[in-house]
């Protein structure tokens, strides 16, 4: 084959793009494709492919949905913790004469895909996820607003993180740091494969996850059962509509500074250039007015879980409900106003400066007041120390800290000197890890009895909490320490020999977390193993308060079987408490969506059209955007799209569920 | 919050509504869900407006807004589009009251106003090609032809939407699904029109003028 019919065919793409003299790539490689060999194989023996089509793959129901989401999140959070060990083992090493194991060129992958692969590929799908699960269960509804658009974002999420595991092997992901700053990500000084992986990856998902949030959003507006005003909504509902507010305003900034460093990079133009007149602090902009809110759309959910959690476990309603929503809401609006404090350095000056320096220091007062009504919350509480609350307790202790750190550096002459420093680092792991992560484990502890019908091992699930809460300490304290220190992030060898021990110590950290992480999925097998000890019929297990708690574990299809009147904050608490009867007849015939495939093939093609852009196959990206409005518009021609579960069927599974079933009173 | 101790324990309450209300919630969702959609490609626009603004006079040496813009065809291209609003105005009566064939008439004109829109747009661009003032000389020609463009890949996306709904409407007829789809591609339509005013006014009316 001549050189040009290969061009023309493969664009790129050539026999030198498969990493075979990378040892370590390699063994991943040959590890995954085993891997994927056993499931595949397993599944076709088990004659599963029909059943996870059907049931799973083309489901439009929301908590199939939402459970498809935080398995995703689980398998990429194995690839960016595998990122992180390998990171924390380098830099344990790596000082004076030794070189570490990994060059700087593979170092610089590593801590790019770690950063992108956490946030867009763990963080939100866990987010989004969660929310997806519980947020129409919570508010009473059948499913959410859009069930087809819900499939549709869940694959096109599973697109992108399956564009950025492929840059593994066929080529190689941006080494320009998980946000890709332009001029840096330019094709002057990034000519290669690795930022188009990253832009391909992430617009493609980012589609995904702006659908959904415009989903919950109508969802929470439009789809609340009778009765529930705004303020007898339970507060992760609102978080939860907070967030998803949130990311409507600003995942648009994020598609389009991509947008446009994708025409730089594709077209030539020359929005983030050096010559020509560009603006590259303009891309630092447009990326943090995304970036920092989006911070915002992790955690806040995750205050609603806490929320949640610390008011079941009290036995007593949330102290300050109000003031809890209208903290949310107050952080939601500050949050669009802090972004410039992540490049103070760029010298916009002493006003711009001090505006955002107190800015970022107001969002410490709402979110102070939330710490102080969950302790007043447990304050008198009858509290029961299971392990959501342990996870709740961990993270103010945990989160505290990190927000302490946040307003340090919200000070611009201080944040001049640690700028881009270890110690900037460590403030954001505290946060996240403290702040998200801690809540999102809260979060599928306390809520996986109701996806599944037994709780997790809480054995196992004390080794995950104790290996993570012990592992963060030890891990980023030393960070902290060289941090402040002065040592800069994202540097793969040291000369001074003095800060070894503490990268030592540092390692050591992950390990804990490693086992912290092992602890969770062990957790998650001893739960299936001991499934009949740990079984829940009563679809109450934590003597909740929300309605979540009022249906059968797992719910039945269609949620509830007829639509809950609510009266007050804590609607099942109330049901509960005023002796509340379920309905042995009068069910009626129940509406609901039909599946479809749609969501899959567009997803696909979405792939398709990403990985031969990233390689310049030009006649297969036409083909797949063709094939993708073909498909879409296709998809229109459908009317078709829902279904009645006839009355009877709803009187017989009610029937079967109904005696087990917790009661009121 | 109301205070539960207010009604007494066991008294009767109402704990289920009882009633079809299922179909009600998607009409009303997907209206008020394209309006967020519209808000959200909105801050699309809002964005490369900040880029625009940002570089609006990041000449490089090149060619500045007054030698290239060709006012009068502008106008052209603008009196186009405000009168395909106009036109699609024309339809919703139509579509609002189940007559089918005025329906398509009007969207079939809004659909060949859009098309000499896209059609002059593309000419506009072929010739500042032609004239070495392309996408790559400038980051104000970039930003210039990223904005102006993006406007037209919407209203290309507008024109299929149109066409597939004429098809549709001759297989449905008015049916409330129709009938709602035909009201968002009227709010896209619009909203494109509000987003033109925008651009004809901070783009070509204020570069020619500095």
């Amino acid at each position: 084959m001549t050189d040009a019919v290969s061009k023309t065919i493969f664009g790129r793409l050539g026999w030198e793009s498969f990493p075979i003299h990378e040892p370590i790539l390699l063994g991943t490689f040959a590890v995954v494709v085993l891997l994927g060999l056993v499931i595949v194989g397993a599944t076709t023996y088990f004659r599963l492919w029909g059943y996870l089509w059907k049931e799973w793959f083309t489901s439009v129901d929301h908590k199939k949905i939402g459970i498809m989401y935080i398995i995703l999140a689980i398998i990429m959070l194995l690839r960016g913790f595998a990122d992180a060990l390998m990171m924390r083992a380098q830099q344990a090493i790596a000082f004076g004469a030794n070189e570490g194991y990994l060059n700087s060129h593979h170092y610089d992958q590593i801590f790019t895909a770690h950063g992108t692969i956490m946030i867009f590929f763990v963080a939100i799908p866990l987010v989004v996820g969660i929310v997806n699960f519980v947020m129409p269960l919570q508010i009473g509804a059948r499913d959410v607003a859009f069930p087809f658009l819900n499939n549709l974002s869940f694959w096109l999420t599973v697109a992108g993180a399956i564009l950025t595991m492929v840059s593994l092997f066929v080529g190689e992901f941006a080494r320009t740091g998980w946000l890709s700053y332009a001029p840096l990500a330019g094709l002057a000084y990034s000519p290669d494969t690795g930022v188009d992986y990253y832009l391909w990856s992430l617009q493609i998902a980012g589609v995904g996850t702006t659908l959904s949030a415009i989903n919950m959003v109508a969802t929470v507006i439009k789809m609340r059962a009778p009765g529930m005003t705004m303020m007898k909504m339970p507060v992760f509902s609102w978080t939860a509509l907070c967030s998803n507010v949130l990311a409507i305003a600003i995942f648009p900034a994020l598609t389009a500074a991509f947008f446009l460093l994708m025409l730089d990079r594709y077209v030539g133009t020359a929005f983030f250039t050096n010559d020509l007149g560009g603006a590259p602090m303009m891309y630092w902009n447009m990326v943090w007015i995304w970036g920092h809110p989006e911070v915002y759309v992790l955690v806040l959910p995750a205050f609603g879980i806490y929320s949640e959690i610390t008011s079941t476990f009290s036995g007593k309603r949330l102290f300050g409900y109000s003031s809890m929503v209208y903290a949310t809401v107050v952080i939601t609006i500050l949050a669009y106003l802090v972004w410039l404090h992540h490049f103070f350095t760029m010298g916009a000056g002493p006003s711009v400066n001090s505006f955002f320096g107190i800015a970022t220091m107001v969002i410490s007062i709402p979110t102070g007041a939330k710490i102080f009504n969950w302790l007043f919350t447990m304050y008198r509480g009858n509290i029961r120390f299971e392990l959501p609350m342990m996870w709740v307790v961990a993270f103010m202790i945990t989160f505290v800290v990190g927000g302490m750190t946040g307003v340090l550096l919200a000070i611009p002459p201080a944040d001049f000197v640690l700028h881009n420093s270890l110690f900037l680092v460590a403030h954001f792991h505290n946060t996240i890890i403290g702040g998200v992560v801690f809540g999102l484990f809260a979060a599928m502890v306390y809520w996986f009895p109701k996806a599944f019908g037994f709780k997790l091992d809480p054995f196992w699930g004390k080794v995950a909490f104790w290996g993570w809460v012990i592992g963060y300490w030890v891990a980023w304290t030393p960070i902290y320490v060289v941090g402040l220190m002065g040592t800069v992030r994202r540097v793969h060898h040291f000369d001074d020999p003095s800060l070894q021990p503490y990268f030592i110590v540092a390692a050591v950290g992950g390990v804990i977390i490693l086992v912290g992480i092992l602890g969770f999925v062990m957790s998650i097998v001893m739960g299936f193993v001991k499934r009949e000890q740990l079984r829940d019929t009563t679809g109450d297990p934590w003597d909740g308060r929300t309605l979540e708690w009022s249906t059968s574990s797992p719910p039945p299809p269609y949620n509830f079987a007829l639509t809950p009147v609510v009266h007050d904050l804590d609607a099942w608490y109330d049901m509960k408490a005023r002796g509340y009867e379920r309905p042995a007849d009068g069910f009626r015939p129940i509406h609901m969506p039909r599946n479809t495939g749609a969501g899959v093939i567009l997803a696909g093609l979405a792939l398709v059209l990403g990985f031969a852009m990233v390689w310049y196959m030009w006649w297969l990206a036409a083909l797949s955007f063709v094939g993708l409005l073909v498909v879409a518009v296709g998809h229109t021609f459908n009317f078709k799209r829902d279904f009645f579960i006839p009355a009877g069927d709803v009187a017989a599974t009610e029937a079967k569920r109904r005696p087990l079933l917790g009661v009121g009173a | 919050m109301t205070d539960h101790a207010l009604e007494p324990r066991g008294a009767a309450v109402t704990w289920h509504h009882v009633g079809d209300d299922a179909h009600d919630h998607g009409a009303n969702a997907t209206v008020l869900g394209f309006w967020i959609y519209l808000m959200s490609d909105a801050l699309i626009f809002a964005s490369l407006f900040a880029m625009f603004g940002v570089v609006s006079t990041a000449y490089a040496g090149g060619p500045v807004p007054r030698e290239i813009f060709d006012l009068p065809l502008v106008a052209l291209n603008t009196a186009l589009l405000l009168a395909s609003s106009i036109t699609f105005g024309q339809a919703i009566p139509h579509i609002e009251a189940g007559r089918v064939a005025p329906t398509r008439f009007w969207l079939a004109i809004t659909g060949l106003l859009g098309l000499a829109f896209v059609g002059v747009e593309l000419f506009e661009f072929s010739h500042l090609i032609a004239e070495g003032a392309g996408p790559q000389r400038s980051a104000f020609l970039s930003a210039f032809f990223t904005l102006v463009g993006t406007h037209g890949a919407h209203v290309t996306v507008g024109l299929i939407w149109i066409a597939t709904m004429l098809v549709q409407l001759g297989r449905h007829g008015p049916s409330g699904e129709m009938k709602r789809r035909i009201v968002c591609l009227s709010m896209f339509w619009h909203f494109l029109d509000i987003i033109w005013i925008g651009v004809f006014t901070f783009v070509y009316l204020y570069g020619v003028l500095r």
